[in-house]
């Protein structure tokens, strides 16, 4: 290795490799180019359409602007990661029924952010649209306002919008929608 | 298996279906052009110039050559020779010269490609890109696009039909009116953004030139990449698999594919070019910015006795492009004095391109605001006024219509939406800090059918294989063609198989126009017919399969000479908006299209289609607009962040639907297409319902706080004053 | 994008000392405006100092009965903190209207705080920018400048900040905490940023190499009833045209204490002392808002395009105020 490459371990999926990074690369193009994960959508690779989200350590993030190397030893589940042998994640499900997509190139992304906006939501965490953000307010309803407002950093181009709305709020009620990640509750690692 | 009699009873179309590759699209497994492996991959960067036009003086390759993993910089002075100078049918036209990549030193306009780094990996190639010097000549550029350019042309093209139509005496209908309508509309310069850039892998592999593309017809731009490097074209597949958006956008031979074939060719190894989303911008084609006067005039009882739409577009000094802006005007309205004319501005600019329902989309943006405005001024309520105009036949071709449901589209919205109970007095509805008002618009679309080919084998395992060069680019093909064949063929969909996105297959018109499904469903069924034919009760399927092949080549042409008609779809589009008159935020409160557009063959994504399309007319009404920077000649802000669309919270509640129509007993296919009907008018609905909330017109697109702000003060100054 | 080295810093002392050592260094947070502006060529260290794993992502009460949040405390935790959403609301609104989930999950206190302005001018290397290449001019005075600044810009720049967490920290008093070779340092965020001047490519007083480490919240019981608006051009995920943070106190009907400043204006968080200062002690009515907003904007020189902003600005003043003494005597 040289001073601007490393050998890093990257968990995803549950899975380590274990492979030799140029420091430059994104956690987007290590997923991409190297692990052979092209589920993960580059659309943009500035962070401005949510099309490359996965999870890191249970968070939703951008893989653009995610460096490899700081994602060293943290776990990373993406689009390929949410079903269980056959059985698709809920989330995955109710897109796949209510065609939440046209040409599938958010739909990773939009995934992904879904599975995350569920988990932030039943952790209680407020959005912009949240009348009253204050803890005693409680948790507020998940209105198909609040689906809009948390599922905006996803583009879609297409304008599956529509649909994709519907089908967040559909897994929001089905069980074991939250089953393969958890967003860490509010004030975890305080 | 044995050929048995008899039907399965099985209904496809009119169904809902979800689509056939869904679970591979859901799951991440879908591969899209950039995401095929190859061994021995080199990553392509393209160097984009920064002047805005003039001459590269010279491209400092040694410094770049020297950087770790770089193979080969490409550009005038070594690339390739190739030939651009073909016509391309489709168009009728030579290509752009922008497919000439490398060819010349000179530059046309900011963002012209001058230069390809080819290195081992992308980071390399990315860096190398970045740190090519290029020196220019530069020459004083022009790129301002107004009203009052004297060096307009208007453009006959064969694709976009006459520059200008003109019939009666214009200024005496004017004089008559009782009702005038003189206006000025503008929409900026928009840009198709698909999600997944642009990207090309070309490789040689035993002879044969291979390239995994982002496209809207392989067999298109195999045909046309075997013409610009002389190739054999039997020696060329292109495939395109999964395609992330085109919007118009992926449908011409384009930079990302020659160059990747330049480099693959040069280095005899593979190589993939992806744009980034900056170079998607800048090479891949626009809708132009336009200027449109529209002028109505209307007797007392709201009939068109003038009606004359002008638009100027840009275009560039390397393509004539002409938006066909006047499209709607030459189909929806007839008046005694009918004028149009789509006008172009040859400027120092990339050439504009087909972009969704192109012409149609700001066209109708103007005239159906301009109808509005003509509602307003004659006390008749705009879906009457519609309903007084209607047509009997084209207004400018003279032809019967082979259909024409608008009418009962305006009656269907109006019950669904509540138009009954509209106040058509502007700026008296308040809900909290928000006025809120309702507008609505027409829809039209052209209907066309491209001669297409294609093959369906009937299998030993009872199963069904449909081979056509069509494309899936999201619009749901690859599903609802599968349900065409399954119905043709009496069996639930499950039996048919499907394969399309690849120029080996049975050359079918590319993904344009909303002309896939009829054009492509046609030589399905037709193939089909055929095949039915061949099989007999109680025969045995060999191991090969039997085989049908259709062209429908003579069955269109021959419909366009015997029966020929104004063949279109149409809509009715209605849009609740509401604005905050202190901060000047204009939201979108609920949408409803209702569409005749012929037999809907999948409910599910003929749904998505047409919401999608009036989502597109919420993005174009409020946020996107590229700006040119008058000094460098380039975008200003050429990304996602600073050219806006339509975000989910951006989208309220849109609802499509359509109406019955009968069928056109000259028509032996019946289908129609939806891919851009949805998008035509939905911005004027929304325009139109800012002027009912507030009372001000917008006539300049997108509709952002700043000019909702600004015109509001404008008017309370007006007020003020008088 | 140039190759780099990658150090991930094991300790706030050894995170100053790798900077201090290498003037071509940068501190690594959570990337969402660096790692953007390496890819568009406009910052090109030689050497990133990761600093995410540092301990510096707690939010604990402070000293004086406010609150201490840690440099690395990422946009998310910082929003969903009770203490955050129950004593400074506007602070959790500010993060929440800001970028997007994916975003606000990565993004940390301190890299909000340093971020760069969003002109596309700034981003794009073919244009010219005084800010990224001092004296190569700024085309958007003449240009494209419908969200540019409307106050205390220069004929050098018209950037504007584009934080919105910036706006309402700059409206409750934080004081940011910083780290140098030379030992621990604190700005008040209302000295954090520079003048434009004639360098804006010179914009926080932060000295050469020093690691943000915190920001602290002063107690303010006014917090407690506080709002922050954000207008922009789309519903969501996007930077503000005009933003404001507001919070006040009304007793009998007279203003006692009142906060308010302005993100999307300047090229920083812009605090509206003039107007506070107008307000105290008068009755809290729609007029004496909208009086306080012109004494605030009577210093705006609006360029060609973006006059609509001391509108919407006045307007947001007037309407979040009432909005605040309504939700006050609740």
């Amino acid at each position: 290795m040289t001073s601007t490459t490393s050998m890093i371990t990257l968990k995803v999926n549950g899975e380590k490799h274990v492979l030799p990074v140029d420091h430059r690369t994104t956690l987007l193009d290590a997923l991409r180019e190297r692990l052979d994960l092209t589920g993960t959508k580059k659309g943009c690779d500035q962070g401005q359409c949510g099309a490359c989200t996965v999870l890191l350590d249970g968070r939703r993030v951008v893989s653009c602007l995610q460096l490899a190397m700081a994602a060293e030893d943290r776990e990373i589940t993406t689009i390929e990661g949410l079903a269980e042998d056959d059985r698709l994640h809920p989330v995955q499900q109710a897109f796949l029924d209510l065609d939440g997509y046209q040409c599938g190139y958010c739909t990773p992304g939009q995934i992904c952010s879904a599975v995350a906006v569920l988990a932030e939501h039943a952790a209680g965490w407020p959005s912009a649209v949240t009348g009253d953000v204050r803890p005693e307010a409680g948790q507020p309803e998940l209105t198909a306002e609040e689906i809009r407002e948390r599922m905006s950093g996803n583009l879609c181009r297409c304008g599956a919008y529509v649909a994709i709305v519907e089908a967040v709020a559909r897994a929001a009620d089905a069980p074991g929608k939250a089953s393969a990640v958890t967003a860490r509750p509010e004030g975890a690692r305080r | 298996m044995t050929v048995t009699a008899g039907k399965e009873a099985t209904r496809s179309v009119g169904t809902g279906l979800t689509r056939v590759e869904g679970r591979e699209k859901v799951t991440g497994a879908a591969r899209y052009a950039a995401e095929v492996p190859f061994p021995d991959l080199a990553h392509g960067w393209l160097v984009l110039s920064t002047a805005a036009r003039g001459r590269i003086r010279s491209v400092e390759t040694a410094p770049v050559l020297a950087m770790p993993g770089v193979l080969e910089v490409l550009h005038h002075g070594n690339a390739l020779p190739v030939d651009a100078g073909f016509v391309i049918p489709l168009l009728g036209t030579p290509p752009d010269s922008l497919v000439a990549l490398f060819q010349d030193d000179r530059i046309p306009c900011a963002g012209w490609p001058a230069a390809l780094v080819v290195a081992e990996t992308s980071e390399q190639a990315r860096e190398a890109a970045e740190a090519l010097v290029v020196h220019y000549e530069t020459e004083p550029h022009d790129i301002l696009l107004s009203g009052d350019r004297p060096d307009a042309v208007a453009l006959d093209s064969q694709v976009t039909g006459p520059g200008v139509t003109l019939k009666g005496d214009l200024e005496a209908e004017l004089a008559a009116s009782s009702f005038v309508v003189d206006a000025q509309y503008t929409t900026p310069q928009e840009h198709h953004n698909p999600m997944e850039p642009h990207a090309a892998v070309a490789r040689w592999h035993e002879g044969t030139l291979e390239v995994v593309d982002a496209n809207q017809g392989s067999g298109y731009i195999a045909q046309l990449l075997a013409q610009l490097f002389s190739l054999d074209p039997a020696t060329v597949r292109v495939r395109a698999e999964h395609v992330g958006g085109g919007f118009g956008g992926k449908g011409q031979i384009s930079v990302h594919q020659v160059a990747a074939v330049m480099a693959a060719t040069k280095l005899e190894r593979p190589v993939r070019v992806v744009l980034t989303r900056r170079q998607v911008f800048a090479l891949t084609g626009y809708r132009s910015a336009t200027v449109q006067r529209v002028r109505l005039g209307a007797d007392a009882d709201g009939r068109l006795r003038a009606l004359s739409h002008r638009c100027l577009a840009m275009t560039s000094t390397t393509y004539d492009f002409a938006e066909p802006t006047t499209a709607v005007a030459r189909v929806m309205y007839d008046a005694d004095a009918h004028h149009t004319s789509n006008e172009i501005v040859r400027l120092d600019v990339p050439t504009p391109s087909f972009m969704r329902s192109p012409g149609e989309t700001p066209g109708a943006f103007a005239l159906e605001c301009a109808m509005d405005e003509l509602a307003e001024k004659s006390g008749i309520d705009p879906i009457e006024l519609r309903i007084r105009n209607e047509p009997e036949r084209g207004p400018v071709s003279g032809l019967p219509f082979s259909s024409r449901n608008v009418v009962a589209c305006f009656q269907e919205g109006a019950r669904r939406f509540g138009w009954s109970e509209r106040d058509p007095r502007p700026g008296i509805r308040r809900d909290g800090r928000w006025l809120i008002g309702t507008g609505t618009a027409a829809a039209t679309h052209l209907v066309m059918s491209v001669p297409s080919t294609a093959a369906v084998t009937a299998e030993p395992d009872g199963t069904f294989t449909v081979r056509i060069g069509a494309s899936d680019i999201g619009t749901g093909a690859r599903t609802t063609l599968t349900m065409i064949a399954a119905e043709a063929l009496d069996v639930v969909p499950d039996r048919v198989r499907i394969h399309i996105g690849d120029s080996s297959l049975p050359p079918a018109v590319i993904a344009l126009g909303s002309t896939g499904t009829r054009s492509w469903g046609w030589a399905i069924k037709i193939a089909v017919d055929e095949l039915r034919n061949m099989l007999i009760p109680g025969m045995t399927i060999p191991p090969e399969g039997i085989t049908a092949r259709s062209d429908t080549t003579a069955a269109v042409v021959g419909l366009m000479q015997n029966a020929p008609k104004e063949r279109h779809t149409y809509g009715a589009h209605f849009a609740e908006a509401a604005v905050d008159t202190t901060t000047g935020e204009v939201r979108v409160r609920r949408m409803l299209g209702v569409f005749a557009a012929g037999p809907i063959v999948n409910p599910l994504t003929a749904r998505s289609q047409l919401t999608g399309g009036m989502i597109w007319g919420i993005s174009m009404a409020l946020h996107e607009e590229a700006v040119l920077d008058e000094v460098t000649g380039g975008i200003v802000g050429a990304d996602l962040a600073s050219y806006h669309i339509a975000a989910h919270a951006d989208v309220p509640k849109v609802e499509a639907t359509w109406v019955e129509e009968p069928p056109d007993p000259d028509d032996p296919v019946g289908l129609k297409g939806i891919g851009e009907l949805g998008n035509v008018g939905p911005a004027a609905a929304i325009a139109n319902a800012v002027w009912h909330a507030t009372g001000v017109r917008h006539r300049h697109l997108p509709i952002r706080p700043d000019r909702v702000l600004s015109a509001l003060s404008d008017t309370v100054r007006g007020k003020a004053t008088r | 994008m140039k190759e780099f080295q990658y150090q991930r810093a094991g300790d706030v002392p050894g995170a100053v000392a790798l900077l201090a050592a290498d003037p071509e260094a940068r501190f690594l947070g959570g990337g969402t405006n660096l790692v953007d502006l390496m890819k568009c060529g406009v910052e090109r260290p030689a050497r990133l100092v990761d600093i995410r794993r540092l301990p510096l992502d707690r939010i604990e009460p402070s000293r004086e009965g406010g609150l201490r949040i840690g440099a690395t405390v990422t946009n998310s935790d910082l929003a969903a903190h009770a203490e955050v959403r129950s004593r400074y609301p506007a602070l959790a609104q500010a993060v929440l209207a800001g970028a997007s989930g994916q975003l606000r999950n990565m993004a940390t206190v301190g890299g909000n705080l340093l971020q760069r302005t969003r002109c596309p001018y700034f981003a794009d290397l073919a244009k010219p920018c005084n800010k990224r290449a001092p004296g190569s001019g700024c085309p958007a005075i003449t240009g494209e400048h419908h969200n540019h600044a409307i106050l205390g810009a220069s004929d050098h720049c018209v950037a504007t900040h584009p934080s919105d967490m910036g706006v309402a920290l700059t409206a409750f008093d934080a004081i940011v905490q910083y780290e140098t070779a030379e030992g621990p340092g604190e700005l008040p965020l209302t000295e954090f940023y520079l003048p434009v001047g004639d360098s804006p490519h010179r914009e926080t007083a932060l000295p050469p190499g020093a690691l943000i480490t915190g920001v602290t919240l002063p107690p303010a019981r006014v917090a407690a009833n506080s709002r922050y608006r954000k207008v922009r051009e789309r519903a969501s995920y996007a930077f503000a045209m005009g933003s404001i943070a507001a919070a006040l106190d009304v007793r009998d009907g007279i203003v006692h204490d009142v906060r308010l400043a302005f993100g999307a204006v300047a090229s920083r968080p812009w605090r509206a002392r003039a107007a506070e200062r107008l307000l105290v002690g008068r009755p809290a009515d729609a007029e004496a808002f909208a009086a306080a907003a012109d004494a605030e904007l009577a210093a705006a020189r609006p360029l060609a395009g973006n006059a609509y902003k001391v509108t919407l600005i006045r307007n947001l003043v007037v309407s979040e105020l009432t909005t605040l003494v309504q939700e006050g005597t609740r």
